[in-house]
């Protein structure tokens, strides 16, 4: 038995934050009580912030508009290019545009329980109440919006909702926001309030008597490891789904800042809760380097389905209608093909495991718009979804115009991360995380189209307000001195990890460890998981992470451009991390939303959440690597929404 | 901060775009004066002189004529350096070249700048031979420019300069009046077609009109 | 399939550069040309050499960091992003020279990494509307005609890859700029800046050292998201409006 997995159960963590009162009026509650900075004194305070994304880029720019000193960072040559660029289908806004009976009251609704009641409902409501304000402001900078005949904003639905409150941009709706976002970071470049450091990575927290006032990163061009100071950190760097190895986060998307604040006392809740994508186009080989999403949008079009029988290995068009299962409208006629990812990807997944998979390896389901191109005409379609479809074909070298297309669940996103406070801070004093790289507002299972919603509510307008309230009670007083013995400490601790990861020069590649790292996480903590698999995981990971430490290989120096060092560094996070993503989901004995344990299912095969034990948030405590962690629980109250078994049927 | 029109390199092409458009200009006048050489010696030595008197009496001799050829010389100056200068900036900014090298954009295109350095070339023959006749084959008389244009083009290199000089006209027109109606804004995507049809239309014209002359000379319809 | 690469390698922004010869094998069709790539430098670094330095991240096409030019071509034969190019548009046994974008503005960083914050640069000259956060409007009190709407979202796809710099003959980034100034020209929110926008825009674009525009149309052949050449015209169209009114005094 791993020592790991006999944790023991801390102090309950309470979100002190959070006001007291009717739903609707905390967050105004908290704005009010929150302490302010005159305007004159924020120039004298720096704030750094990791990451260029929807929730960076936008709370860098806001926190420069403000007059406060931002000093920010991004390991892409540029900060345009963080990853929410790739997200594709939409932002949820509660507008009622659509006259459809829409709110803020039903937004809040709908988020609450398709996260399956595992979310803080205070930070639910204040995301819906600011939607609204996420799509004036974006429309403001220019962002082009699809818009109707009249010149009104069109919208269009998502997964788990029944009302169409989902503005888009064809489908490039994450790029659209984030360059809006990033033009506006820019303008503060230019006027001298935001300095930015691009291809430059966070590899530490710095952490002063007791209050996060800095952080180590490396110059990813010079190879120069160098130490940044401030009043208070923001960490907005996005989810950890890159533990999979396989997953439709970029490349170099990774969780080293999350984790080394977590190592550094910042908690980590809930990091089982991890998103599989329903609609990924299915990999086609061991050469595979990351996945790719097919927006949901396309779930409004296209119909889901397999065939009926076990092994029919016929061409889709030589299915006759009567031997095809659609069968999401089959189990969930109300919500037929817009089900929630969960459920979505979950049912794919049996369908496959029953052996009606279709493609390679059967590893696939159908996602037909042979319908919608007969309702709509060709160019209907094309105006929606053209660029999903050119992408879909160049991938794949088939026409989904013509053939339907194929696809698998995939990891996507994560709803675990950095436990904060209504607030968005964390354990430690002074450092903040926004954006996917916290845990709020998405509980066990994040609808689509809200992703976007999060990281912009959580960057223009929930942080900059929040913030002043931290800055206003700790106010700036001395200079960080360099030679204080917490910064040496973290700058040799850092230095020595490069330095030994330089020097084991063993006989095994960075990738092979993370495609290893990769495959057992999938088989074991992917889309159903159980005790045995868990405690087989939790047996492996140490084994690989000691192997990695003794065969791995980086060739070249630290000081120079050396992708294989920042590969190679990231993954040594992973091998922490993964570990406690299988002990997160171990312990949490009950099927709710992202999180299946096959143990813990209705009769009919739909998860079973078990409230009376586990309506709460799993704050992690890190004590030492490969050491028990330390269990904080944070109760979750639900005065609104009452937990139901979620039902779409 | 905002640079002025001779700094920009928007600007300058402004200016390339506009004085071009001058020397286009003159050039359809100039092509359809020479076809009067079809209409024999007489008309055509008269239109010359006409040239000169143009704007009497309220000018005086010759002056309409240096108006154009001032007009013109800022023009073909201002071309010239501008095309000198934006070059030199082009050429800066990519200093060094593919290995793989592959064959790029039209040949009208890529033929700007050297077809320019012909026709600057030209230009000074041109004048030297058939305005001063210092460079003139035969004996060059002053005031009958029929005969002396028969005489250029009884020679085979008057033939030969004059037919590259014309053909390169044709090819510069061709990029070069699309390329002005892009710099000065006036192109569209619906315009386009159109745009790129007139300068084809007008490349090509001018070609046949200018190549009519020598032509002419060599078959002896002009003699 | 078998391959013969001819990859540029430089150690770093200093050093001389040149190119190098590597033979790949077991490469699949489905592979994307990245990951053709990763197999190389897979192989590289366990024979303890320098793997092969690229840019990528998202490997969906859209983040604009890849960044090859592929047997002459900027992101090689098929109109797309490197990351999106497979390997089922080569043949078994060819040769595959692959540089990096090559202009003065673009410094190469290391082997096939270039730096391109000249980019950056030129959006913070004006690439922008200036809308402090919670100052915006109610997003319906200006409709915006659709076709309006459409033009500018055609504009604002560009995802400053670079490309266009890198087949221009002139190292020119007239396309690049041209788009931002388009998307943003043709809105209603746009409007209040949009004199000051196209002339700041353009100077910055001097300034960085990128050629002028000689119209050759390789930018727009190159631009994996299909910016128009048109684009470059509409930019020059405002820039002239801008100057005519003084708007640069």
């Amino acid at each position: 038995m791993s020592t790991f997995a006999e944790y023991a159960t801390g102090e309950p963590v309470v979100d002190a934050k959070a006001p007291s009162g009717p739903i609707g009026e905390r967050w105004d509650k908290r704005r009010f009580e929150a302490k302010l900075v005159n305007p004159a004194n924020r120039r004298k305070q720096t704030v750094i912030v990791v990451g260029t994304g929807l929730a960076g880029g936008s709370a860098g720019a806001t926190l420069a508009e403000q007059g406060y000193n931002v000093v920010q960072f991004c390991y892409t040559d540029s900060p345009r290019r963080a990853h929410s660029i790739a997200a594709q289908g939409g932002i949820n806004a509660a507008k009622n545009y659509r006259n459809d009976g829409d709110s803020v009251h039903r937004l809040f609704y709908d988020t609450v329980k398709g996260g399956d009641f595992r979310s803080r409902e205070s930070n639910v409501h204040r995301l819906a109440q600011i939607s609204v304000e996420i799509i004036d402001q974006c429309v403001a900078q220019g962002v082009p919006f699809a818009r109707e005949y009249g010149g009104l904003l069109d919208t269009r639905s998502f997964g788990g909702v029944q009302v169409s409150r989902t503005f888009y941009a064809r489908g490039q709706t994450g790029q659209q926001l984030l360059l809006g976002a990033y033009q506006a970071l820019s303008r503060q470049i230019a006027a001298g309030n935001v300095e930015m450091h691009p291809r430059t990575e966070m590899l530490d927290l710095i952490v002063i008597d007791g209050r996060a006032r800095g952080i180590v990163a490396r110059d990813l061009v010079t190879g120069k490891i160098d130490t940044y100071f401030a009043d208070a950190v923001v960490l907005a760097t996005g989810g950890y789904g890159n533990v999979f190895y396989l997953s439709t986060n970029a490349m170099n998307s990774n969780a080293t800042a999350v984790w080394r604040a977590h190592r550094r006392g910042a908690y980590f809740a809930n990091p089982c809760f991890t998103q599989i994508h329903p609609t990924c186009i299915p990999r086609t080989g061991d050469h595979q380097s990351k996945l790719t999403l097919m927006s949901e949008s396309l779930r409004n079009d296209g119909r889901i389905w397999v065939p009926r029988a076990k092994g029919d290995d016929r061409p889709p068009n030589k299915i006759p209608e009567d031997e095809r299962d659609y069968y999401l409208e089959r189990i969930y006629p109300s919500f037929g093909n817009l089900v929630p990812r969960d459920i979505a990807s979950r049912a794919a997944k049996n369908v496959c495991d029953e052996g009606r998979g279709v493609g390679p390896g059967g590893q696939g389901v159908y996602l037909d718009f042979a319908d919608a191109i007969e309702r709509l005409g060709r160019k209907a379609v094309e105006a929606k979804y053209g660029n999903l479809f050119d992408m879909y074909q160049r991938i794949t070298d088939e026409d989904p115009y013509r053939v339907p297309m194929r696809i698998y669940p995939a990891v996507h996103y994560t709803m675990g991360g950095l436990w904060v406070d209504y607030d968005l801070q964390t354990t430690v004093p002074g450092l903040f995380a926004i954006g996917e790289a916290n845990f709020s507002d998405h509980g066990a299972n994040r609808l689509g189209a809200s992703a976007l919603m999060q990281g912009l509510a959580d960057g223009y307008f929930v942080l900059p307000a929040t913030i002043n309230d931290y800055l206003a009670r700790n106010p700036h007083k001395d200079e960080v001195d360099t030679d204080h013995p917490a910064v040496q400490e973290v700058l040799a601790e850092t230095e020595d990890r490069l330095n030994l990861l330089l020097s084991v020069d063993g006989d095994r590649t960075p990738d092979s460890f993370h495609r290893e790292l990769g495959e057992l996480m999938w088989e074991f903590c992917g889309m159903a998981r159980t005790e045995s698999g868990l405690r087989k995981a939790l047996e492996r990971i140490p084994q690989i992470r000691e192997e990695f430490w003794r065969r791995i290989k980086v060739p070249g120096t630290g000081e120079e451009f050396n992708q294989s060092l920042e590969r190679a560094n990231r993954i040594v996070d992973y091998l922490e991390l993964a570990e406690l993503m299988c002990l997160d989901a171990l312990h949490r004995a009950e099927s709710c939303g992202g999180h299946f344990r096959e143990e813990s299912q209705s009769p009919d095969g739909e998860a079973a959440r078990r409230d009376e034990e586990f309506t709460y948030a799993a704050a992690w405590e890190f004590t030492g690597t490969g050491d028990a962690p330390v269990l904080h629980k944070e109760d979750l109250v639900f005065e609104y929404v009452h937990p139901t078994q979620r039902s779409y049927a | 901060m905002a640079r002025t029109v001779w700094d920009s390199t928007v600007g300058k092409k402004t200016v390339m775009a506009v004085s071009g458009l001058i020397m286009l200009l003159y050039l359809v006048a100039h092509m359809l004066g020479n076809l009067k050489i079809y209409f024999g010696a007489l008309e055509f030595n008269e239109y010359a002189h006409w040239l000169r008197t143009m704007g009497e009496p309220l000018l005086h001799y010759e002056w309409a004529l240096w108006v154009v050829r001032v007009v013109l010389v800022v023009a073909v100056v201002a071309h010239a350096v501008s095309a000198y200068q934006l070059s030199r900036r082009d050429i800066k900014a990519r200093p060094s070249k593919y290995v793989h090298k592959k064959a790029r954009a039209s040949y009208a295109t890529r033929t700007m700048r050297w077809g320019g350095i012909i026709l600057a070339l030209f230009i000074v023959w041109h004048i030297l031979d058939l305005t001063t006749g210092h460079v003139h084959s035969g004996g060059f008389e002053e005031g009958k420019p029929y005969q002396n244009v028969v005489d250029t083009f009884s020679t085979w290199y008057g033939n030969v300069i004059y037919i590259v000089a014309v053909l390169a006209v044709g090819l510069h027109i061709r990029h070069g009046f699309w390329s002005a109606a892009q710099t000065l804004g006036v192109g569209s995507r619906t315009r386009d077609r159109a745009l790129k049809g007139l300068a084809n239309v007008l490349a090509l014209l001018l070609t046949i009109g200018f190549l009519a002359v020598p032509v002419g000379v060599m078959t002896g319809v002009v003699s | 399939m078998k391959l013969t690469l001819r990859v540029w390698r430089q150690k770093n922004a200093d050093a001389d550069g040149a190119m190098s010869t590597y033979e790949v094998d077991g490469i699949s069709p489905d592979m994307s040309f990245l990951e053709m790539l990763d197999t190389l430098n897979e192989e590289l670094t366990l024979e303890g050499e320098d793997p092969v330095a690229f840019d990528h991240d998202c490997r969906e096409g859209i983040c604009g960091a890849c960044s090859l030019v592929i047997n002459g071509d900027a992101h090689g034969p098929e109109r797309t992003t490197t990351c999106q190019l497979h390997m089922r548009s080569f043949k078994d046994g060819d040769t595959i020279d692959v540089e990096p974008w090559r202009a003065a503005a673009f410094p190469v960083v290391k082997d096939l990494v270039v730096d391109r914050t000249a980019f950056d640069r030129i959006i913070q000259a004006g690439g922008y509307v200036s809308v402090p956060t919670g100052s915006a409007p109610e997003a319906h009190a200006t409709p915006v005609p659709k076709p309006d709407a459409d033009l500018a979202f055609e504009h604002a796809e560009c995802i400053g890859c670079g490309a266009c710099v890198a087949a221009c003959p002139n190292g020119a980034a007239m396309l690049f700029t041209s788009a931002k100034i388009n998307h943003l020209n043709v809105l209603p929110q746009g409007a209040p800046e949009r004199e000051t926008r196209v002339l700041d825009m353009v100077a910055q674009m001097d300034d960085e050292g990128f050629g002028g525009c000689t119209l050759a149309g390789e930018c727009a052949t190159a631009c994996p998201k299909g910016i128009p050449l048109s684009s470059i015209t509409g930019m020059n169209k405002e820039w002239l409006r801008a100057t005519a009114k003084g708007a640069g005094r």
